[in-house]
């Protein structure tokens, strides 16, 4: 055999995935050095999408940033919107109407699921199965609608206001999210027949890139990343705001049910699995709304108190946290965004050693990334 | 534990090195430390069993127009509570030891305010600049910063 490996040599290649590359999510960079099949290394590079939103938020006022917030994580807005309208209102003491609370309660979670089906859906096209895309693509579209008939966009909402949101529910509109979720809520099983427990889908997902609990906690990783690897940790529940805790779900966590707690399939799973319970919330929420106005008075020219403050919210891709420091002006003195997916991105270089080349593709999928939110 | 009571067994264990405790007006209160022996307090703070702040939530440089800082924003998911530390450094050398030993997390958030700061992580493994291009000139998210008119030709 001996003679067999000099007459062949091996050595390692350096290839480069991207920036455009289907898999990718996006236009993130991965230079890969590979021996054969094997992955040796892989280095993330990110920036490419770098539009300053830092530097922006130091030089526009307060509620001029809101509709920067949607370009964060595009996949969403609704749930980025409110993470700044409730960091700024925690700093300034503002009083949200409970009815804007619940309204921003049913947009984050509608807009959870919909974020929760494009990472289904394009995790299993990254997997070589095209027909779910298509499913979720269909389900979300139904969501697009509803959010069209609230604010008269289907992407970038810049719905939620500090103090509230813009504008009251349009008539009928909670029937007709009864409706999608009567619609909705059996398409799940239909999903896991379809895709989620497919002999060749569990075969490229159970047991790779198995993330324990501690490492996860270590490096950061958070929402559907960190308790897919068994952390029942969701600040909906351990740090609530806004309503939550008058809502009644359950914290989905990776079990481990086809291979390794923290493995692929369970970060996969959690995602579906939380879209159920996001359903559970929104039944919830749709009963108990009350009526009243949907905005608090906040005056035109708003200047907050000097202070700093770092809140975090609970988005579909993880914490975003945002770090505001007020110095009393109509501008924030410094605002830092914590995003997710950054810092998940972190953790893509240690735990991408000795994996093949395809299943790189998986671990991107399963951390369903983005990449706006990485670049800021 | 109440940030108090982490001030004061900072303070015991350290003396100096932590500075004081920023409380009005912040959410969560700051323990301000020397930037020197960030390393040291962010491994007690870790590991010590009263403390276990296991999470690093966030890390950001500021620019406070006189001085630069560093925010870290720590979080025990064990016990539960939250604490912010900071670091002041001054404008001329801004640096100060990693916490990446300490803290995986904070290798690509050390990157960052490297990159938009100029602020120097010491022993950090992979101190390059993450977000700008590599040839950019300059840190952006300094207070003092003067936009270039060209990059590589292009009209900025």
């Amino acid at each position: 055999m001996k003679a067999r490996a000099e007459a062949l040599p091996t050595q390692e290649m350096l290839i480069n995935m991207g920036p455009q590359h289907p898999s990718t999510h996006g236009v993130l960079r991965v230079i890969l050095r590979t021996d054969g099949e094997v992955v040796v290394n892989a280095k993330p590079d990110v920036g490419y999408l770098h539009r300053a939103l830092e530097k922006i938020g130091e030089r526009v006022t307060y509620a001029q940033f809101m509709p920067f917030t949607d370009r964060l994580d595009y996949l969403a807005s609704m749930n980025c919107n409110a993470a700044w309208a409730w960091t700024v209102e925690k700093l300034a003491g503002i009083e949200v109407p409970e009815r804007a609370e619940y309204i921003r309660v049913i947009v984050c979670e509608l807009n959870r699921i919909s974020s929760h089906l494009i990472a289904f859906g394009s995790f299993t096209a990254d997997m070589g199965a095209f027909t779910p895309f298509l499913y979720a693509i269909r389900e979300r579209e139904r969501i697009n609608d509803l959010f069209e008939e609230i604010c008269g966009n289907r992407l970038t909402y810049n719905y939620v206001r500090i103090g509230g949101v813009s504008a009251d529910l349009p008539d009928g509109f909670l029937e007709k999210t009864r409706e999608f979720l009567d619609y909705f809520e059996p398409k799940i099983p239909e999903y896991n027949d379809l895709i989620s427990y497919n002999k060749i889908f569990v075969h490229r997902l159970a047991d790779v890139a198995v993330i324990s609990g501690e490492q996860a906690v270590a490096y950061g990783l958070t929402g559907p990343n960190l308790r897919g690897s068994g952390i029942p940790f969701d600040l909906r529940k351990n740090e609530p705001y806004s309503v939550y805790p008058k809502l009644d779900f359950d914290v989905c966590v990776g079990t481990g049910e086809r291979g390794t707690v923290g493995d692929c399939f369970d970060r996969y799973m959690v995602r579906i699995n939380e879209m159920r319970e996001s359903a559970r919330i929104l039944r919830q929420a749709i009963d108990q709304i009350p009526d009243g106005p949907v905005m608090a008075k906040v005056p035109r020219v708003f200047k907050p108190p000097v202070g700093e403050i770092y809140f975090r919210a609970e988005n579909p891709r993880g914490e975003t946290g945002i770090y505001l420091i007020s110095d009393g002006t109509v501008n924030p003195s410094r605002l830092k965004i914590r995003a997710p997916s950054f810092v998940t991105m972190n953790i893509f270089e240690e735990i991408t050693k000795g994996l093949m080349v395809a299943d790189v593709v998986a671990v991107i999928g399963s951390f369903d990334i983005i990449l706006p939110e990485i670049d800021r | 534990m109440e940030s108090k009571a982490i001030f004061e067994a900072v303070k015991a264990r350290f003396g100096d090195a932590a500075i004081e405790l920023q409380e009005e007006g912040f959410h969560p209160p700051f323990l301000v430390v020397s930037s020197a022996s960030v390393r040291e307090i962010a491994f007690f703070l870790r590991d010590d069993p009263g403390m276990r702040f296991d999470s690093l939530m966030c890390l950001s440089g500021v620019d406070y127009k006189d001085r630069f800082a560093v925010a870290y924003h720590l979080h025990s998911l064990e016990v539960g509570h939250k604490i912010g530390v900071k670091a002041y450094l001054p404008r001329e050398t801004p640096a100060l030891p990693s916490v990446d030993p300490v803290w995986p997390a904070a290798n690509f958030q050390e990157r960052e305010a490297f990159d938009l700061y100029g602020i120097v992580f010491e022993g950090s493994r992979d101190l390059r600049r993450i977000l700008l291009p590599e040839d950019w000139e300059g840190h952006p998210l300094r207070k003092d910063y003067k936009y270039p008119d060209f990059y590589h030709g292009i009209k900025v």
